[in-house]
């Protein structure tokens, strides 16, 4: 199997593989390393439950094979807080309420994260329509845009 | 501090924010990986199927067709779950028929999910087609009351009142078909024991369904298979009955003793059940002052040419308003289609879409205005069952929804934008309040933590946190002392998570049992402690996990030092009171909505949606509000865009993925707003509390429709309602 080398950082440790070149980002997250907090809803870019963060934005992990990553700082939902150490957003999405399933919620905390990172939301509109990319069918959406509001002004 | 009706933050949410939350497709173990291969024709024979190529590619293990299907699946099988509609359910491979297009007729199982998809696509199908009908349209008349059940008895003489009355109305209201689409797709992983039994994860919304299943069609006993469900990522109604990667799954780990995991990809997820297309007749009268006279209520559904899916959608009609003269019809007819499923308030939702628009359409007629129209025919009991209600404070969700929404000054609310027509709508909602029976174990350790075990679910739900509440509180202990599990054949029989009946069932279960262990606790501190021998339970209280006698404490630990180690678990199993069916539960609602139609493109929105509901007891403010907040929107899903388009010459669905299904999306909500009434209820369960996961999606179509008739005086009397809707009429 042909396979070709990439270089890349994943949760804040440096990741030196070879790869088959058809392997998706989400794919080697599932798969390979076993981090299943990123959610495989559509695998064609039309949900939004497989985002993570690369080099601070959001991408649809499904749409991106990981060998076009070299060089890159990836960032998962493992990668941002834990159970015992949460990070600012999920204690967010938490008190909001944010989510009833939970499982398009490791990719919108993502969203919000680099819907702040890029601090280009100017109304609520705005902020709606950066959200709009992550499907909840529990359409915990009210709570998801109050968090999300929460996130890109308090942190 | 009370935790029942307190705002509580979920138990579980720690594990959902840091993506620890375990859905059937996370569990760890090496797998082998099983990819469907679907029909493409509708109706018709497999006349040839060519594996070899498929067999032949790297990492492929087996590959399952109605060739080689065990030969101990074929005779005397039982296929059906605890849900199944009359008919014969659905058979993988059992033999060449092709009963619907996407049928499953070949399974790769591989090393990789993509070995086994590549695979698939090498298999060499040839069939010989069929001709039939595709859509309910074009087997209309094939409709018949034979295959449906019977709706609630007509009363009075319908022909002749609705003769008699001063306004009437006859009207047609059509539905599309809709799909379910949890964002978790459907998946199911099995792992094989060296001992050859099995635990089976199942996104299911009761395990019991999945188990039952399993031993129907593999013959396996009940210790040798193990059905678990710890997270489930929606379902609204896909996972009431096992779907077909169980079968699967199951059948590849059997055949190949290894773990086996398929997970259906969000174009097979519009390959089972859905929310049937529906036409209703309704024909409705009143007299000069606004009293309903008349009401007829007629539908027709599609089912599968296996089954016999049905609901309950126009007994509402007899239900909602007071009405002497009632007729009500209801038919099935066949298709070239999976057969249909519930799907979030099943049958409520379709049969109020029609009776409210209907009844929008009539005050219309009579010039009352909607509410006071409502208002006018209201009803406090059953007229369907002559039973009086549990509890029924629909007025006061009128007199509160009126006010929060400010209807009455509505017209004279800001003008905005000179392209946009501004309108308005309402409609009432109602769903069933049931209790179902429902077991659980309760224990107590030495820390003095309480471990509660049921087989019931958490589709996001919020199960996991208000069973804790209701056990929090019963026990006299703080919400981190109470560990409560689920999703497991292993622990006590819980009815399938369905229905809104899971907090009514489990939770009066729950309160039971914490009761009940009171009275252990009691009974082994009397036992140690001579001195208080006359004591009555009455003459103590429990709080902060310590028995309170007048001035005097003792912690549940000390006390239970001396407890045996058979005390300190108990078992119960709490049913229904005698005597329950004398009165009828039901949660209700209204709904008001503000909707914009753009002049020159047509474009729906809606600005405002104000529900206030009657639900009884609220166990849990906050993730009731989410679970109506949610709903609702489901129903402005449905109203606005939701649409299984099925090409009727094949009877494939065109639109199988979330480019073309459109659900609503966080763009589509905007001011939306929940609230709750008071409701006391000491009929409809222990806890006095109804379920409200159904209730937001009932009626609210039916008053977005009602509001954008309000605005461009147009009926669309169709769903969804599209922007080339509101410019073609
Ligand atoms: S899984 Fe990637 S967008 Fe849906
Ligand atoms: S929380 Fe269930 S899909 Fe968003």
């Amino acid at each position: 199997m042909n396979t070709n080398p990439v270089h890349f950082t994943l949760n804040g440790k440096p990741v030196k593989i070879s790869i088959e070149p058809w392997t998706t980002l989400l794919d080697y997250l599932r798969y390979h390393k076993k981090l299943v907090g990123t959610k495989k809803g559509c695998d064609h870019g039309q949900c939004g439950a497989c985002t993570v963060l690369v080099d601070g934005n959001s991408v649809n992990s499904c749409l991106c094979l990981l060998v076009s990553l070299d060089g890159k700082d990836i960032t998962t939902i493992e990668g941002i807080g834990t159970a015992d150490n949460l990070s600012v957003e999920q204690q967010i999405f938490i008190e909001e309420d944010a989510y009833q399933c939970g499982f398009c919620t490791p990719g919108q905390i993502c969203s919000t994260i680099a819907m702040r990172n890029r601090g280009e939301i100017n109304s609520e509109e705005e902020l709606k329509d950066w959200m709009s990319g992550n499907l909840c069918r529990c359409a915990a959406y009210k709570n998801l845009t109050k968090a999300a509001r929460r996130i890109y002004k308090e942190s | 501090m009370l935790n029942i009706g307190n705002k509580q933050t979920r138990v579980d949410g720690p594990q959902k924010v840091t993506g620890k939350a375990t859905y059937t497709a996370d569990i760890a173990a090496p797998f082998y990986h099983a990819y469907v291969l679907q029909s493409t024709i509708a109706c018709g024979s497999i006349t040839a199927i060519d594996t070899t190529a498929a067999e032949a590619f790297e990492g492929v293990k087996a590959i399952f067709t109605h060739l080689n299907l065990p030969e101990r699946l074929k005779n005397k099988v039982d296929y059906t779950d605890p849900l199944a509609p009359p008919g014969k359910p659905f058979r993988p491979f059992y033999n060449n028929t092709i009963l619907y297009n996407g049928q499953p007729i070949a399974l790769v199982v591989a090393e990789s999910f993509e070995q086994a998809r590549y695979a698939s696509k090498l298999i060499k199908v040839t069939y010989e087609e069929k001709k039939f009908k595709g859509s309910l349209a074009e087997n209309l008349k094939n409709a018949s009351a034979d295959r449906a059940p019977e709706p609630a008895k007509n009363r009075g003489d319908f022909t002749k009142a609705f003769k008699n009355s001063d306004y009437t109305i006859i009207r047609e209201y059509r539905q599309s078909r809709n799909y379910h689409n949890p964002m978790e797709p459907h998946a199911t992983s099995v792992e094989y024991n060296s001992d050859g039994n099995i635990v089976v994860y199942d996104k299911i919304q009761g395990v019991a369904s999945s188990l039952k299943y399993l031993k129907g069609v593999f013959g396996l006993g009940a210790d040798s298979v193990r059905v678990k469900s710890d997270f489930v990522g929606g379902a609204f109604g896909s996972g009431l009955r096992p779907q077909y990667q169980l079968f699967m799954a199951t059948l590849a780990a059997l055949e190949l003793k290894h773990n086996v995991q398929m997970v259906m990809t969000r174009a097979q997820m519009f390959s089972f059940g859905y929310r049937p297309e529906v036409i209703h007749t309704m024909k409705l009268g009143c007299s000069k002052d606004g009293t309903l006279t008349a009401l007829s209520h007629k539908t027709v559904g599609e089912t599968s040419t296996f089954e016999d899916f049905n609901e309950t959608i126009v007994d509402w009609s007899g239900l909602l308003y007071k009405c002497d003269n009632v007729n009500l019809e209801y038919e099935l007819t066949p298709v070239q289609s999976y057969t249909p499923l519930d799907m979030r308030a099943p049958g409520g939702v379709s049969g109020v879409y029609a009776l409210e628009c209907a009844i929008d359409e009539l005050a219309h007629e009579a010039g009352i205005d909607p509410l006071e129209f409502r208002r006018k025919n209201y009803v406090d009991y059953d007229q369907n069952e002559n039973k009086p209600f549990t509890s029924k404070e629909l007025k006061a969700c009128y007199a509160r929804c009126e006010e929060v929404f400010n209807w009455n000054n509505r017209k004279s609310l800001a003008k905005t934008d000179p392209h946009l027509l501004l309108g308005y709508g309402m409609a009432t909602g109602s769903w069933e309040a049931l209790q179902q029976p429902a077991s659980v174990a309760l224990s107590m350790n030495e820390m003095g933590t309480f471990t509660i075990k049921c087989a019931t679910a958490d589709i996001g739900t919020g199960t996991y946190t208000v069973m804790s509440q209701i056990a929090a509180d019963k026990l006299g202990v703080s919400l981190d002392k109470i560990k409560f599990k689920l999703g497991d054949t292993a622990f006590p029989d819980s009815p399938i998570e369905g229905g809104s009946w899971t907090v009514s069932s489990v939770g009066s279960a729950v309160a039971a049992i914490c009761e009940k262990f009171q009275y252990r606790i009691f009974d082994v501190w009397k036992r140690n402690n001579p001195e208080y021998q006359a004591v009555a339970f009455e003459a103590i209280s429990f709080q902060d996990a310590k028995l309170k006698y007048g001035s005097k404490t003792f912690a549940f630990t000390e006390i239970m030092q001396q407890a045996s180690k058979d005390e300190l678990s108990i078992a119960h199993s709490e049913a229904p009171a005698d005597g329950q069916d004398t009165h009828s539960g039901y949660a209700h609602c209204c709904v008001m909505v503000e909707v914009t139609v753009d002049k020159e493109l047509g474009i729906i929105k809606v600005p405002r949606l104000v529900n206030v509901s009657a639900a009884g007891k609220i166990i849990n403010p906050k993730t009731a509000e989410n679970q109506l907040l949610g709903s609702m929107i489901w129903g402005l899903g449905m109203a606005l865009r939701e649409e299984g388009m099925v090409d009727s010459r094949y009877g494939r669905v065109m639109n199988a993925n979330f480019a073309e299904y459109h659900i609503a999306v966080n763009a589509d909500i905007h001011d939306i707003h929940t609230e709750f009434v008071e409701e006391h209820d000491d009929k409809v369960n222990p806890l006095g509390a109804k379920g409200v996961g159904e209730l937001g999606i009932v009626g609210l179509a039916a008053a977005i429709s009602n509001a954008i008739f309000d605005a461009t005086g147009k009926r669309l009397r169709k769903l969804p309602m599209l922007l080339d809707d509101v410019l073609e009429v």
